[in-house]
This record gives C-alpha cells, sequence and structure tokens, in this order.
C-alpha cells in the first residue's frame, strides 16, 4: 500500500500549471544532460552550447524563428484536430505532399510571374495536403478505421513518394545523380524578408494564426469543433454534423501542413529534394500537446522547440553529438509534460495524515 | 514462380514475420488489460538495441535476448507511470514513447553501427527438418521462432483457462466491475504493460539478434505501427495474429527478393508495399466488422481514475 493516494483538487491549478510546465522542462533537461554524461560528454557545456546555438546571437534567432515557421504551421492544425478527439498523426506525411503538390506547380508551369505562380503554388500544396489528409478521416467516418494507424502509414507512403519523384521523373538531370529536382525560377521562390534572413512564410503565419483564432472563437462552426472535443454522441445529441467536422478539420490540418511543405521547399531548399523531410511533422504534435492544444500558446511553443532542434544542431558541430539526441529530448519533454497535467487536476495526500484524525476518534 | 523460388520465400516469410508476432502479441496482451500502447515502434527499437549491445558483452544471444525484453519493458513502464498513475491521455504517451525510444535507440546505437554481434543461428529440428515441403519452411528456423509457434496457444489458453487470464480481460473490458469483483485493475494493468512490453522487447531483440546479426539506426523502420495494427487486424485473437503477421513477413521478403532481383521497379515503390498493405489490412477488418468493433476490450484507452 502506498502511503500516498490522489485527490482530486477542488478547483483546477491556475498559476501552477508554469511552474508545473517549467518543472517537466527542467527534468527533461536533466534526464537528457544525465544521457550525455554516460557518452563522457559535459554536460554543462552541452547547455550552453544548445542557449547559445538558439538564441545566443541574432544569426542563431533567425534559424531558430526559420524552423519555427513549418512547425507552427503543422502544430496549429494538429491542435485542432485533438480538440476534437480526432488523432492525427499524419502531418509528416502532409509535409511532404504539400511540398511535392508546390513543385508540381513550378514544374508544370515554369514560366508564370511570381504573382500568380506563388499563391498556386500554395494553393496546389494545400489541395495536396488536404487530400491526403481526407483520405484517413474518410476512413474514419465511412468504415470507423482507426486514424492514428492510417494517417502514420501514410507519412511513410508519402515520403516514400516523394523520394520515388525526386529519383525519378522529377530528377534534374544535371544534379549529377543527387536525388533533386531542378533548382525553383526566382518567381517561384519565396522571398525574404529585406534585412534578414527570415522569409515571408513568417507572415502567412501570422495570418494563419489570426484567421484560425477568428474561426474557432467567432464563427459556428468553430464553436461547435471545440463542442465536438467531448465526443460523437454529445454532439449528435445537439445535431451537430459530426462525420462532416472531422472530414472538414482533417483537410484543414493537411492543408496547413501542406503550406508547410511549400515553404520549406519554396523558401529554404528552393527545390524539392529529400532533405526537407526532418520530422517538422512529428515534432508538431509535441509541441500541440505543450501548448495545451491552445492556438495562442503554440506560437511560444513552437519557438522553443525550434531552438532546441537548432540547439542540437549546434551540438551535433561542437560535440560530436548525434542528431537522435533531439529525439529523445522532445520524447522526455512530452512524456513529463503529459503526467505534469496531473497536478492541475489532482494532489497527492499522504495516508497518514488522512489516518490520524480517525485514531484520535477511536481513543 | 517455382518451388525453388517459393520455399525459400515461405522461409523467409516465417523469419521476417517472427518479429511482428512477437511484437503484435506483446501489443494485444497489453490492450487485453485495456491499454493502448502506441509505444511499440519506440520499445522494439530499445529492445533491439539492449540485446544487442548485451549479446556483444556477454557473448551469449539468450543473455541479450532477456536484456531486449527487460530494456522495452521498462521504457513500457514509462508508459504506465504516465497513465496509470499520473492519468495521461493513452495515445500521446504511446507517441511519446515511440519518439523518445526511437531517439535513444539511435542516440545510444551510434557508436555501435555496423558492428555484428553474436546472435541465433539456425537450427533444424531433428526429424521435422527432413518433411518436404514443411521442413524447411517452418522446422529450419532459429530457436526463437519455435519460441514463437508456442506462444499464441499459451496466450489462448491463458486467456480463456486461467484465473489470471480473466482478471486482465476484466481489467480491459470492465475495471468498475473487475475492482467490485476483489480485484485490482490497475495493478492487473501494470502487470500487463510490463509482460506485454517484454514481449515487443523480444521482437526487437529478434531483428538484431536472428534477422540481421548487426545493429544499424532505424531498424524496425514500422514494425511497430504495423503489430499496432495487427492487433486490430487479428480481433484481439492469437491465433489471428500468426496469420497477420506471417503476411507481413511474406511481403516484406518477397519485396526484398524482387529488389535483390534487379527489377526494374522503383525501390521506393517497393518499400511501400508493408505499409499499403497495413492500410488495406485495416480496410479489411473494418468492412469484416461493420456494426461495431465489439472485439476490442471495452475499456481500451480509457484510465482507471483514482477514487476519492
Amino acid at each position: 500500500m502506498p502511503f500516498w493516494k490522489a485527490v482530486k483538487r477542488e478547483e483546477p491549478l491556475r498559476w501552477g500549471s508554469f511552474f508545473i510546465f517549467l518543472a517537466a522542462m527542467g527534468l527533461s533537461l536533466a534526464i537528457s544532460c544525465a544521457l550525455l554524461a554516460v557518452q563522457g560528454r559535459p554536460p554543462l557545456a552541452a547547455l550552453s552550447i544548445l542557449w547559445n546555438g538558439a538564441f545566443g546571437q541574432w544569426y542563431a534567432v533567425e534559424d531558430t524563428l526559420l524552423k519555427a515557421v513549418p512547425i507552427f504551421l503543422c502544430s496549429l492544425g494538429v491542435a485542432v484536430a485533438f480538440r476534437m478527439q480526432v488523432w492525427n498523426i499524419g502531418a509528416e506525411g502532409q509535409f511532404a505532399l504539400g511540398a511535392v503538390g508546390a513543385t508540381w506547380a513550378v514544374l508544370a508551369m515554369p514560366g508564370l510571374p511570381a504573382w500568380l505562380m506563388l499563391p498556386l503554388m500554395g494553393l496546389c500544396a494545400a489541395a495536396a495536403g488536404g487530400l491526403w489528409a481526407v483520405i484517413p478521416a474518410w476512413l474514419r467516418t465511412r468504415l470507423k478505421v482507426n486514424e492514428i494507424i492510417t494517417t502514420l502509414m501514410l507519412n511513410y507512403i508519402g515520403i516514400l513518394f516523394l523520394d520515388w519523384l525526386v529519383y525519378g521523373p522529377w530528377k534534374d538531370p544535371s544534379s549529377f545523380g543527387f536525388p533533386m529536382t531542378r533548382e525553383f525560377p526566382p518567381a517561384a521562390v519565396v522571398g525574404a524578408i529585406p534585412g534578414s534572413r527570415l522569409h515571408w512564410g513568417l507572415a502567412v503565419c501570422l495570418a494563419a494564426a489570426v484567421a484560425m483564432h477568428l474561426f474557432l472563437n467567432r464563427t459556428r462552426m468553430g464553436y461547435e469543433i471545440k463542442a465536438c472535443g467531448q465526443g460523437r454522441n454529445p454532439a449528435r445529441y445537439a445535431r451537430m454534423p459530426y462525420n462532416f467536422l472531422v472530414l472538414f478539420v482533417m483537410g484543414l490540418c493537411g492543408a496547413l501542413a501542406g503550406l508547410a511543405g511549400f515553404l520549406e521547399t519554396s523558401a529554404v531548399t528552393g527545390r524539392l529534394q529529400p532533405s526537407i523531410m526532418v520530422g517538422y511533422g512529428y515534432t508538431a504534435i509535441v509541441v500541440a500537446w505543450l501548448a495545451r492544444l491552445k492556438p495562442g500558446a503554440i506560437a511560444w511553443a513552437s519557438v522553443l522547440l525550434a531552438a532546441l532542434r537548432v540547439g542540437v544542431e549546434n551540438l551535433q558541430l561542437d560535440l560530436q553529438v548525434p542528431a537522435a539526441f533531439g529525439g529523445i529530448m522532445e520524447g522526455l519533454i512530452l512524456l513529463t509534460v503529459l503526467a505534469g497535467q496531473f497536478f492541475r487536476n489532482y494532489r497527492f495526500k499522504t495516508r497518514r495524515t488522512d489516518a490520524a484524525p480517525a485514531k484520535e476518534a477511536e481513543s | 514462380m517455382n518451388a525453388e523460388f517459393l520455399i525459400p520465400l515461405l522461409a523467409a516469410a516465417v523469419q521476417s514475420g517472427t518479429p511482428i508476432l512477437f511484437a503484435t502479441l506483446g501489443e494485444m496482451f497489453t490492450e487485453k488489460a485495456g491499454v493502448l500502447n502506441l509505444g511499440v515502434e519506440g520499445m522494439m527499437m530499445v529492445g533491439a538495441l539492449a540485446a544487442f549491445t548485451t549479446s556483444l558483452a556477454t557473448g551469449s544471444p539468450w543473455t541479450g535476448l532477456v536484456a531486449g525484453g527487460l530494456a522495452a519493458a521498462a521504457l513500457g513502464c514509462l508508459h504506465g507511470l504516465a497513465c496509470l498513475t499520473f492519468q495521461g491521455n493513452q495515445v500521446v504517451s504511446g507517441l511519446a514513447l515511440t519518439i523518445l525510444g526511437t531517439g535513444l535507440a539511435n542516440y545510444l546505437g551510434t557508436p555501435y553501427i555496423g558492428q555484428t554481434a553474436p546472435g541465433f543461428m539456425a537450427l533444424p529440428v531433428p526429424g521435422l527438418s527432413q518433411i518436404p515441403v514443411l521442413g524447411r519452411v517452418l522446422f529450419s528456423q532459429d530457436a526463437l521462432v519455435y519460441l514463437s509457434f508456442a506462444l499464441p496457444g499459451l496466450f489462448w489458453l491463458f486467456w480463456q483457462r486461467t484465473r489470471w487470464g480473466m482478471a486482465c480481460t476484466a481489467a480491459g473490458e470492465h475495471p468498475a466491475a473487475a475492482e467490485a469483483a476483489g480485484l485490482n485493475p490497475v495493478a492487473l494493468r501494470w502487470a500487463a504493460i510490463a509482460a506485454g512490453g517484454f514481449l515487443v522487447g523480444l521482437g526487437g531483440a529478434y531483428l538484431s539478434l536472428a534477422y540481421t546479426h548487426l545493429w544499424t539506426n532505424g531498424m524496425s523502420s514500422g514494425r511497430g505501427w504495423i503489430a499496432v495494427a495487427l492487433v486490430i487486424f487479428a480481433f484481439w485473437r492469437p491465433g489471428r495474429a500468426v496469420f497477420g503477421a506471417y503476411l507481413f513477413g511474406g511481403v516484406m521478403a518477397f519485396q526484398l527478393r524482387l529488389q535483390a532481383s534487379g527489377t526494374n521497379l522503383p525501390s521506393s515503390l517497393l518499400l511501400m508495399l508493408p505499409y499499403a498493405l497495413t492500410v488495406g489490412v485495416l480496410l479489411f477488418s473494418a468492412m469484416r466488422g461493420q456494426g461495431g468493433s465489439s472485439d476490442a476490450p471495452e475499456a481500451l484507452g480509457i484510465n482507471v481514475e483514482p477514487r476519492e
């Protein structure tokens, strides 16, 4: 018998949740440092490299923000889906399809002017990503096929599809055998914000955030989506079109991830190549949960996780830490934050204090 | 397609289906008690690495095998901590476990890339291996394959005929009723997570000690997720899991052979096969089970809340 038991709180912890978050982050960092020490690397030096690599200079901050763009867009959609208890693990594949869709627009119509080309690329990316996400949603609503596994399998398939394209039909003949498409014409490249290395995708993020906020809080459908988080039956009783909402939210999710794929190919690499697939779609899940599925909090959470990625890249360069270290940290953060949320609703009570008054009453 | 092609293919199907079978049975064991653990992929990876390094250090693949099982069970216990103790969402916790486990194995395994460890060798069963076709397909394998033959039957007996097995099922179907009957559903779920995790770890160990004898990062490549899908495909029945696992083993073996034969088909498209088949298999079971997935444990994925 343990000496403590969990008791439900009268009212949820308000400010304490910030400290829970800090404690969870601290615990994850401590475990990660211990792992570094196991392999004989100096943990404290690693922490300072991690910090300086991500925020140390303006250059580093730019890197962080650049990586935050795709993570933010993917996470925004994932969070809305998770709110409905629709487990879309497929942002990674939808991101890949978005990149493919955007590239298709460039390769099919290379001569378009930028004002036409860029919106068209965005549209194709959103459509491709959205359709890729609607497949598992449709299977779920029509046949009750578990969407967790189908979205995940579509990740593998989507990435392999991208690989096939750049190794095969879309390969640049002058790439010396490297798997990549031709470089995009200047009209198909999302430009940099003057005076920085940041690109206009940042503005897309801002627009998406505002639109999502208005959608969730000012429209009937947004309200219904939030209400559907209670499950299928309550939604049915309230006469909400549950199945349609699932399809819509998944499509939205895929479209946002697709846009992220478009921005990454167009603004960062300037061509389609397999190296754009670095797991932003999975990081987006960690971010969504870290932000407790609140669109407002996703912004800073994606900057945080992007910073972690940049920091780990620096660790790779300076201390030869394997790239997988980032995965360990993300997994630990997700796990500790998840466990920490327990304390928002529960507290532990020792059994001794429970038993003491009873004894007094006996005697 | 002649016997010279088909018999080695079937033997390879059994071999590459075996790790999936271990993982599927492990996940099934956990799910039967009501805990959905999506960390199978991560646990397989950690099991594979622990088995590999232990076998390398001790020279004994059997010690490695046990270490692989224990390591995966230990990782699984984090899932128990997050969901059974801290009431976390089982889907999210499982995903975290996969991210963490894959990261851990690739991080700690990087120094071992390309090394080989003592593993399990083919061990033809005297007599049985002389049977014309079956002998080469089923009885010229390694010891772990023979172990996997015994498991589905044992599991069936466990769930149908033993007190403990029924208690586990009760914890998965209706934990409140189980508690009213004097059982401790949380303790049963802990046991199911640990035992199921051990089996998943054996699947991982099979990958690094029998399927190959060397370490490569990311070696489970989605097999853990296939196992999660196969539990649904098998309708939580151990016998059907065997069929599913060998089906996938067959597709994987076939795809490897096709690649080795120098076909014109691009490898990226061939590699899609198992993943596409996973979607297909889920579709198939959804159509078969129309009218509700009543085969799933009733309380699967739902936490047991602490009482006041």
